[in-house]
């Protein structure tokens, strides 16, 4: 009971951010909010008994990749006028918007008809040691593959930086 | 009164919606690249949810490679924002009919 009550509120939390995020004018303040989203979700991941995923979610998401969004933001020093939410094409996007929802509406129409599955109960499910021990033994490949991925951005960016700096 | 798989994954779809829909409608370059991580969230979440619910670790370990991809994304992502916004002092993304055939 007390599960479900904390799923409801953190649930609509969680859309209500999301709202204010792709619709706030100010980037700013949808940077803010999508800290406020991602906290949120952490909280989720947590019903989900997914502790360590919900740690790193803070720390990466809203930690790490907000932080370059807001520092982004402000390097940049948008005028105002820029920063607005413009009027063009309303129609265009009400239209998307129904169609998006309707679509979406369908498929979670199925969803909600068919019945639901309840959670084994497995110990230490999502702590720590065990996602640690699944991640150095049967996915030890994937993860020194991502580590290659990281290389490539740094590598990447920096480039990209450089190029801007010299033209 | 008992929260089940079907909750989260309605949840992951509306999430998933509102991200499309700032996708499709913003025209500010930054707000584009935050709403796509909106949807990249909401997919986590449904990994997460379905993890849980069948009692398999591989969608967490999954969601841990899925992070490390948002935010090589996002660093390359907003390199070419910062670009972009030197080159033609705007980030409305109309601007960016270059490549048009």
């Amino acid at each position: 009971m007390a599960e479900a009550l904390v799923f409801y509120i953190f649930a609509a939390l969680c859309i209500f951010g999301s709202i204010i995020v792709v619709t706030h004018k100010n980037p700013v303040a949808s940077a803010i909010s999508m800290v406020l989203t991602f906290f949120f979700t952490a909280v989720l991941f947590i019903l989900l008994r997914a502790q360590f995923i919900a740690v790193i979610q803070v720390l990466v998401y809203a930690g790490a990749i907000i932080v370059l969004f807001l520092f982004t933001v402000m390097f940049l020093n948008i005028k105002e006028d820029a920063m607005q939410f413009d009027g063009r094409n309303i129609a265009k996007k009400v239209t998307f918007l129904f169609v998006i929802i309707a679509v979406a509406g369908f498929f979670g129409s199925k969803l909600i008809v068919n019945s639901g599955q309840k959670a084994p109960e497995i110990e230490n499910f999502g702590s720590v040691e065990s996602v640690g021990r699944e991640l150095f033994t049967e996915f030890l490949l994937p993860f020194e593959l991502t580590s290659v991925l990281i290389i490539v951005a740094i590598i990447g960016v920096v480039t990209i930086a450089k190029r801007s700096k010299s033209s | 009164m008992e929260v089940t798989l079907n909750h989260y994954i309605v949840l992951s779809v509306i999430l998933f919606v509102i991200g499309t829909y700032g996708v499709l409608t913003r025209r500010n370059l930054i707000v584009v690249l935050m709403s796509l991580e909106l949807m990249l969230n909401s997919c986590n979440l449904a990994f997460i949810s379905f993890a849980y619910f069948l009692g398999d670790l591989t969608g967490q370990i999954f969601m841990i490679m899925a992070i490390t991809v948002a935010a090589a994304e996002v660093a390359v992502g907003l390199a070419f924002v910062v670009l972009i916004y030197n080159h033609n002092n705007s980030l409305d993304i109309d601007i960016l009919k270059l490549l048009r055939g």
